[in-house]
């Protein structure tokens, strides 16, 4: 690639290659060896106060942060402009829209941070593996900040779209465009690296509960039938359960 | 009609002298592990008191159970599964360890490591959770034998929901304290709010016998279960982030013998055996409009294995005929449906549980026995009415209020010995049991069941039909395509011949003695769990998709 030096290319075209890859592979090996790890791991039962506030804040401000991704990164520029959505306007919106998220997120690390901190029961039941994604999360947050509020919001203003939206789109169609990320600040180069490294470590933590997020309990039946000849033998993610609606007729 | 069989436990409290070698004998079987320190899938509560975990029973404070929405409809207390999901971050119906105990034990070591000294050394409590001196406050037997009830066993939901003038007269005549002892397992419910609540679907009940279990490697501990459960018998492993439960010793069930707790059982007081129902009839029977219905509706759902059209209907069903014949023996359908003494717990609940108990009708008449008078029949049944309090405080533990049932039973115990006590003595009863509508058969009938029942009357235990798991299990350790093997029904055979997998289930020694009680004929029971490979592990509370 004409203009990029051997370790931009390795940075910016292998090294996010290798985080899916780790990132599939992983999720594929810990899903099927590990069903008995995969796990929300909550403490709720040692501690309530402060997990009632940090629990959900941080979820649901986490919630919005992902929207915000994937809106600002998934979705080209070109589209919005489409709509009639100019770059101030859209800068505007998401800085905001993301200084409440990164807000959200931070107060919600200090208090379940706080909890793991101070509490000696849940501290007891904290891995170094929990400590070791809680503070990656917390660092990536903070860049994060520096970004949406100290750029975007309260500063000059960067349009990342037209960069680093451009190369993480590259990435997928095959064809890494790694012009697009060298000439995009430090701030974000950094923010992007560590989120390599969250995506490759993400098998190995209890942020794999994510994927469990129980959005089909709305549709499901209520109770859980099984038989013995039904479910035996039952293949690591496969299902030979079967589903009875409540009342319905056998 | 769509007939199911359950397993189904009765417990004679008039019985139960608050051993508590049920509740040991299971710890040490399912919960002696870290992260279950503070688990009792057993345990035995002195009434009047809080329970465990601490008033459990105030569906108000915890939202377990169902309920009925404006139109009538079934739904869950805890709110709409739009809602459940959206607490999902902090249940606010989950109890915290504070409401069960803090797991402690002592620190032994400073016995041997303190310093030479002219004190005896002594040694502290410390925490499970933290490794931390601590200092117990509350635990799961805590007010054994109504310690400490002056001070807190009026909190018990059941006095509060008594009527104004008895619960005063609690209140004022507490000298005259009456007690029992209420030993609780999981209810194994026909409608169990717990495997509704389960947002990951982990939960469920078993089809061939109706346990109700937690797959370990489903669930992903999002504590809905625990807050579901109205007993509070859904547990969360604090280590291993996980549900775990009473498995109602479904290894042991399967083989035809006895729980753990009944086994050990010192007075003898639990039943098991099978009872039919039709599966059809649960969701109407669960939303009865009126609370004190429940309890006849939940006899309605029951089926009688002596009628000859359920009989011809569960064998067309695929009820295998030795579990029919069990059925008809079954000491748990005659003290529930036939004799009717049995009465559930907390019906009101919705979620027709499936352990039913018999009320004591001890502390009614040790009240009569004190007055001087003889406790015959008579003197018992007006000792039952004058003391209403016993009965109505009954009456909210096993029948939502309704002091009939309650009544009924009661009389039936107390004419039961009346009648025997005069045959015993060759006089003559005085009283005819057709007063409370027993027959002379009824009567002998109960009789031998509550006083002289046998191991083999008391369990009535059908072994699991474990053939057609061999068959799956022998495809399952074939590779490639299950059915597609030799002979295997893709290949045009009939599957594998493997009748039975060896080592499935705990097995006696004598495996040729097939007879429910399980005894060799030295009357000893052994246990034996088989090293054959295909066995697979027998997990904990249903792990890896329990048979």
């Amino acid at each position: 690639m004409n203009g990029v030096s051997g370790l931009e290319f390795f940075w910016w075209a292998v090294i996010p290659y290798v985080a899916i890859a780790v990132f599939v592979v992983g999720h594929i090996w810990r899903y099927r060896y590990d069903q008995f790890g995969w796990t929300t791991r909550s403490t709720e039962l040692q501690e309530k106060q402060w997990l009632r506030w940090g629990g959900p804040i941080f979820h649901y401000a986490t919630f919005l942060a992902i929207g915000g991704h994937v809106i600002g990164i998934l979705v080209p520029a070109s589209w919005t402009k489409a709509i009639g959505i100019s770059e101030p306007v859209y800068r505007w919106f998401s800085a905001t829209a993301g200084t409440i998220a990164v807000v959200g997120i931070l107060v919600g690390i200090a208090i379940l941070a706080g909890r793991r901190i101070f509490i000696a029961r849940v501290r007891a039941t904290t891995s170094p593996v929990d400590w070791f994604i809680l503070v990656l999360l917390l660092i990536e947050v903070v860049f994060g900040m520096a970004m949406t509020t100290g750029v975007n919001l309260l500063g000059a203003g960067y349009n990342y779209r037209t960069t680093v939206s451009v190369w993480f789109r590259s990435l997928f169609a095959g064809n890494p465009n790694v012009h697009a990320i060298v000439g995009a600040p430090v701030l974000y180069q950094v923010h992007v690296s560590l989120a390599w490294l969250i995506i490759a470590a993400w098998p190995f933590t209890r942020l794999v509960h994510a994927w469990s997020a129980p959005v089909w309990y709305m549709w499901r039946p209520f109770v859980v039938y099984r038989s013995r000849r039904a479910t035996r033998p039952n293949e690591p993610g496969t299902s030979g359960r079967r589903w009875r609606r409540i009342g319905a007729h056998y | 009609m769509r007939i199911m069989a359950q397993v189904c436990m009765v417990m004679n409290l008039d019985k139960c002298i608050g051993c508590h070698t049920c509740t040991v004998t299971c710890k040490q079987t399912w919960t002696n592990r870290p992260g279950t320190e503070y688990v009792y899938f057993n345990n035995v509560e002195t009434k009047p008191g809080l329970g465990y975990p601490a008033r459990y029973e105030d569906q108000e404070r915890w939202n377990g159970g169902w309920t009925l929405g404006k139109k009538g409809r079934l739904k869950l207390k805890a709110g709409s599964r739009l809602k459940k999901l959206a607490s999902i971050f902090c249940n606010p119906d989950l109890p915290t360890i504070e409401d069960y105990h803090e797991p402690f034990s002592y620190d032994y070591a400073r016995l041997i490591t303190a310093p030479a000294g002219t004190k005896s050394p002594s040694v502290s409590t410390r925490s499970a959770l933290t490794g931390r001196e601590m200092n117990p406050t509350w635990g799961a037997n805590w007010e054994d034998d109504l310690a400490g009830a002056p001070a807190r066993a009026l909190e018990d939901p059941n006095i509060v929901a008594l009527p104004e003038g008895a619960a005063e007269k609690v209140r004022l005549d507490f000298e005259s304290v009456f007690m029992f002892y209420l030993p609780r397992i999981c209810e194994h419910c026909l409608n169990p709010s717990c495997v509704a609540s389960c947002p990951s679907g982990a939960m469920y009940k078993r089809e061939e016998d109706g346990i109700v279990l937690v797959d370990q490697d489903r669930c992903r501990g999002w504590r809905f279960c625990v807050s579901g459960c109205p007993y509070k018998k859904v547990y969360f492993n604090h280590r291993t982030g996980k549900a775990e439960k009473c498995t109602f010793c479904f290894p042991r069930i399967e083989a035809g013998m006895p729980t753990v707790c009944s086994e050990t059982c010192v007075g003898r007081l639990r039943y098991l055996g099978l009872m039919l129902y039709d599966a059809d009839k649960v969701l109407d029977a669960a939303a009865t409009t009126d609370a004190t219905d429940l309890y006849e509706a939940q006899l309605g759902v029951f089926l009688d294995p002596d009628d000859p059209t359920v009989a011809a209907e569960a064998e067309r069903q695929g009820i295998p005929h030795d579990w029919l014949a069990a059925a008809r023996r079954s000491p748990t359908y005659a003290l529930i449906a036939r004799h009717k003494v049995a009465l559930p717990l907390h019906p009101e609940y919705r979620t027709m549980p499936m352990v039913w108990y018999i009320p004591p009708l001890s502390p009614v008449a040790d009240v009569t026995a004190a007055a001087g008078y003889d406790d015959t029949a008579e003197n018992v049944f007006a000792a039952i009415d004058a003391l209403r309090i016993p009965v109505e405080y009954l009456a909210n533990l096993f029948t939502a209020g309704d002091a009939g049932p309650v009544r009924l039973s009661l009389r039936r115990l107390a004419m039961v010995r009346t009648v025997m006590r005069a045959h015993q003595l060759g006089t003559h009863p005085g009283v005819d049991p057709a007063e409370v509508g027993l027959s002379e058969d009824a009567a002998s009938d109960l009789f031998r069941l509550l006083a002289i029942a046998r191991y083999e009357d008391r369990y009535v235990v059908p072994p699991a039909h474990a053939e057609d798991a061999g068959r799956l299990l022998a495809q399952h350790d074939l590779s490639g395509c299950s059915l597609e093997g030799e002979g295997g029904p893709g290949m045009g055979g009939e599957g594998s011949d493997t009748e039975a997998v060896p080592g499935f289930h705990l097995q006696r020694l004598d495996s040729a003695d097939a007879s429910v009680a399980g005894r060799d004929p030295k009357g000893r029971l052994h246990l034996r769990i088989s090293e054959h490979p295909a066995s697979g592990s027998v997990g904990l509370a249903g792990a890896g998709g329990a048979p």
